[in-house]
C-alpha cells in the first residue's frame, strides 16, 4: 500500500470498494506504521499481528465500518487478550470474554488492531499515571496526549488507527481529544453497555469514540449504542441513524453560552480560539444566548467525592487472590492483600482510594458522600432548566492546551483542574462532543470547542461539530 | 460539612480499611494531598441543600428486573473454567488457595 494519507472510515470504506486495498493489506499498513512509530509516541500498550480473517464474512454487506482497522483502550476487554487498564496489578490479565463494544464492532467488521495506553484504571488526564509510562503527545513530544484516554488519543492523531474507542468518566475521551486536535465523543450515560469496561466510577463511566472527523464518530456511535442485557443502566431508547441529517442547516439553533465556563482559570489563548467558534456559529445562524449554570463551578469538588467512593467499592475486587498480581511473601490472608495492593497500585490509585473510603466513611458519609449527590441535583437542573431554553451549551473542553510532560504531576489538585468543564456533563449524564477550533498562539497546540447536547440527543451536537469542522477545514 | 486537617492516626486506619499497605513517606504525602484535596471539596458548604433529594444516577431507570431463567450466555466448560480460575495466582486443580486466617 503505497497511500500514506491518514486514513478515515470513509476513505477506507472507498478504497477497498475500488480495490484500492484489501482488508488484510489496510490492516498491514497499520500494522507497520505502529512498528516503526510507536516507540517514541507509546501510544499502544500491545498490538494483534493477526488480522480477523472472520472480517471477510462481512465484506459483501453494505456496512461502513469493514475493515477498518481500530485501536482500543486498555480497560475494554476482548476475549482471550491481556488487559491490563495501565496498571501493575492486572500487567498479565487475559480477559475472559468480550466487551459489549467489541462484540458491536466486531459484528460490524472491524479489525482490532492492539490496545492503548492509559492512566491507571482511567485515573488522570495526562496518561502519566499508567505504569507502563507516559504517552507522548504526537504533535509535541514533550506534552502530555492528555488523559486518561491518552493512547487511544495519541493512536488516532498519529494516524497509527483510523479510529479509536475511549472511555469518559470525568472528561476522559473529550480532553485528551482536545489536546491532540482530533474529535472526541462522549455519549449520554445509558447509550452505550459499558459491560466489559473495567469499572472505575460506574454512575460516571461511558464508553465513546475518538475519530478523524465528526462523520466517523457518528458511524462508530451507531456502530456501539443500544441497549445490553448485560448493563442494566443501558436506556431502552430507540439508537437513531446519527448521520442521516448530519449536514441539515443549523440555522436557528439556539446554543447556551455559560458564563461559568469562561471565568478565571481559562486560560488566554484558549478563550480567544472559542469565542471565535462561536461567531462561526453565530456566522451559520445560530443564535447564541449568554446563560447560567449558576451550580457548574462546584462540578468538580462534587466530582472528587463521588467518583473516588465509587473506585474504593469498584478496586476492592484486586484482591491478589481471583486473578492480577499477588504478593510473593505474604505471611497470611490479610498480608495478601495489603501486600498486593501496595505493590499493585500506583500513587494516583491509592490516593482515590483511600480518599473514597474517607468520604464514605462513618461519621462522614452525610458530611461528604450525601451533600455531594444533593449538589449534583442542583447541577443537573441547571442543565434542565438551560436545556428549555437552548439546544446546545457551548465552551471550552479545557481550561489549557497540552501541558509539558512532569509539569502536573505533583500536585493532583492542579491535575483534577484540567477537567473542569468536562466533569459536570459526566455529572449530569449528558452527551458531549470535542471538536478542534485551531491552535492556541502561545503554545500552537489544539483548543477543543465543547458541545454539550440534551439526554440521548447526540444528533443536535454532531450536527453542529460536523458544520463548525467544515467551517474550520474548507 | 466540617474543616478537615487528617491526622497521621486516621490515615493509618483508612489505609487498613482501604486493604492498602503504606509506608511513612507515602503517609505523609497522602496526608498532605487529602488535606489540600479536602479542603477544596469544602467549598461545597457554600451551596445550600436543606431540600434537595440527592441525585445518585441520571437514567432515572429504577429495579431493572428480567425474567429468572439462564440466558445460556456463558456455558461453563473446562476452556471457560480455566480462563477464569486459570488466572488465580495461587490455585490447586480447579480451587483457588488463599492463606490461612487463623493462627496455629
Amino acid at each position: 500500500m503505497t497511500d500514506t494519507a491518514k486514513k478515515t472510515v470513509k476513505t477506507v470504506a472507498e478504497g477497498l470498494k475500488k480495490g484500492e486495498f484489501s482488508t488484510e493489506e489496510v490492516f498491514t499498513h497499520y500494522q507497520n506504521k505502529i512498528k516503526k512509530e510507536n516507540k517514541a509516541l507509546n501510544a499502544y500498550l500491545s498490538v494483534f499481528d493477526q488480522h480477523d480473517a472472520n472480517i471477510r464474512m462481512y465484506t459483501n454487506d453494505t456496512n461502513k465500518l469493514i475493515g477498518v482497522p481500530v485501536a482500543i483502550k486498555d480497560n475494554l476487554l476482548i476475549d482471550g487478550t491481556i488487559a491490563t487498564a495501565g496498571s501493575k496489578i492486572l500487567k498479565n490479565y487475559v480477559s475472559s470474554y468480550d466487551a459489549t463494544v467489541i462484540k458491536k464492532l466486531r459484528s460490524v467488521g472491524v479489525n482490532f488492531l492492539g490496545k492503548t495506553n492509559l492512566d491507571e484504571f482511567a485515573m488522570g488526564s495526562s496518561t502519566e499515571n499508567s505504569a507502563f509510562g507516559p504517552t507522548k503527545n504526537p504533535l509535541d513530544l514533550s506534552r502530555v496526549p492528555g488523559g486518561s484516554s491518552g493512547g487511544s488519543a495519541a493512536a488516532v492523531a498519529a494516524d497509527l488507527a483510523v479510529f479509536a474507542l475511549g472511555s469518559d468518566t470525568g472528561g476522559s475521551i473529550r480532553q485528551p481529544a482536545s489536546f491532540c486536535g482530533i474529535i472526541g465523543l462522549k455519549p449520554t450515560y445509558g447509550r452505550v453497555s459499558r459491560h466489559g469496561l473495567i469499572a472505575m466510577a460506574s454512575s460516571l463511566d461511558q464508553i465513546g469514540p475518538l475519530t478523524k472527523n465528526v462523520y466517523d464518530a457518528a458511524l462508530v456511535l451507531q456502530a456501539i449504542a443500544g441497549s445490553d442485557i448485560f448493563d442494566s443502566t443501558t436506556v431502552p431508547a430507540e439508537v437513531p441513524d446519527f448521520t442521516q441529517n448530519i449536514d441539515k442547516e443549523i440555522k436557528n439553533l439556539k446554543i447556551g453560552v455559560p458564563k461559568e465556563f469562561f471565568g478565571k482559570g481559562l486560560n488566554n489563548e484558549v478563550r480567544e480560539k472559542v469565542e471565535d467558534a462561536i461567531k462561526k456559529l453565530e456566522g451559520l445562524g445560530c443564535k447564541i444566548e449568554e446563560m447560567s449554570l449558576p451550580h457548574a463551578e462546584y462540578a468538580l469538588a462534587v466530582y472528587y467525592i463521588i467518583m473516588p467512593c465509587e473506585v474504593s467499592s469498584n478496586l476492592a475486587r484486586l484482591d491478589g487472590i481471583r486473578y492480577g498480581y499477588s504478593a510473593k511473601d505474604a505471611k497470611n490472608l490479610l498480608d495478601t492483600y495489603l501486600e498486593s495492593r501496595a505493590e499493585g497500585f500506583g500513587a494516583e490509585t491509592k490516593r482515590r482510594i483511600i480518599l473514597g473510603t474517607f468520604t464514605l466513611s462513618a461519621g462522614y458519609y452525610d458530611a461528604y458522600y450525601l451533600k455531594a449527590q444533593k449538589v449534583r441535583a442542583l447541577i443537573k437542573k441547571d442543565f434542565d432548566n438551560a436545556f428549555e431554553k437552548v439546544d446546545a451549551i457551548v465552551g471550552p473542553t479545557s481550561p489549557t492546551t497540552a501541558f509539558k510532560i512532569g509539569e502536573r504531576s505533583s500536585d493532583p489538585l492542579s491535575m483534577y483542574l484540567s477537567d473542569i468543564y468536562t466533569v459536570p456533563v459526566n455529572l449530569a449524564g449528558l452527551p458531549a462532543i470535542s471538536v478542534p477550533c485551531g491552535n492556541g498562539n502561545k503554545t500552537n497546540m489544539p483548543v477543543g470547542f465543547q458541545i454539550i447536547g440534551r439526554p440521548f440527543d447526540e444528533a443536535t451536537i454532531l450536527r453542529l461539530a460536523y458544520h463548525l469542522e467544515k467551517n474550520y477545514t474548507e | 460539612m466540617l474543616y478537615k486537617m487528617i491526622t497521621d492516626k486516621e490515615i493509618s486506619h483508612l489505609a487498613e480499611l482501604s486493604r492498602i499497605k503504606i509506608t511513612e513517606k507515602e503517609k505523609g504525602n497522602l496526608k498532605k494531598d487529602l488535606s489540600s484535596i479536602l479542603d477544596y471539596i469544602n467549598q461545597l458548604n457554600e451551596v445550600g441543600t436543606n431540600d434537595v433529594e440527592p441525585l445518585y444516577q441520571t437514567t432515572s431507570l429504577v429495579n431493572v428486573a428480567r425474567e429468572d431463567a439462564d440466558r445460556g450466555e456463558f456455558k461453563m466448560n473446562e476452556q471457560l473454567n480455566e480462563k477464569l480460575i486459570g488466572q488465580a495466582p495461587h490455585k490447586e486443580n480447579r480451587f483457588l488457595k488463599v492463606k490461612s486466617i487463623l493462627q496455629k
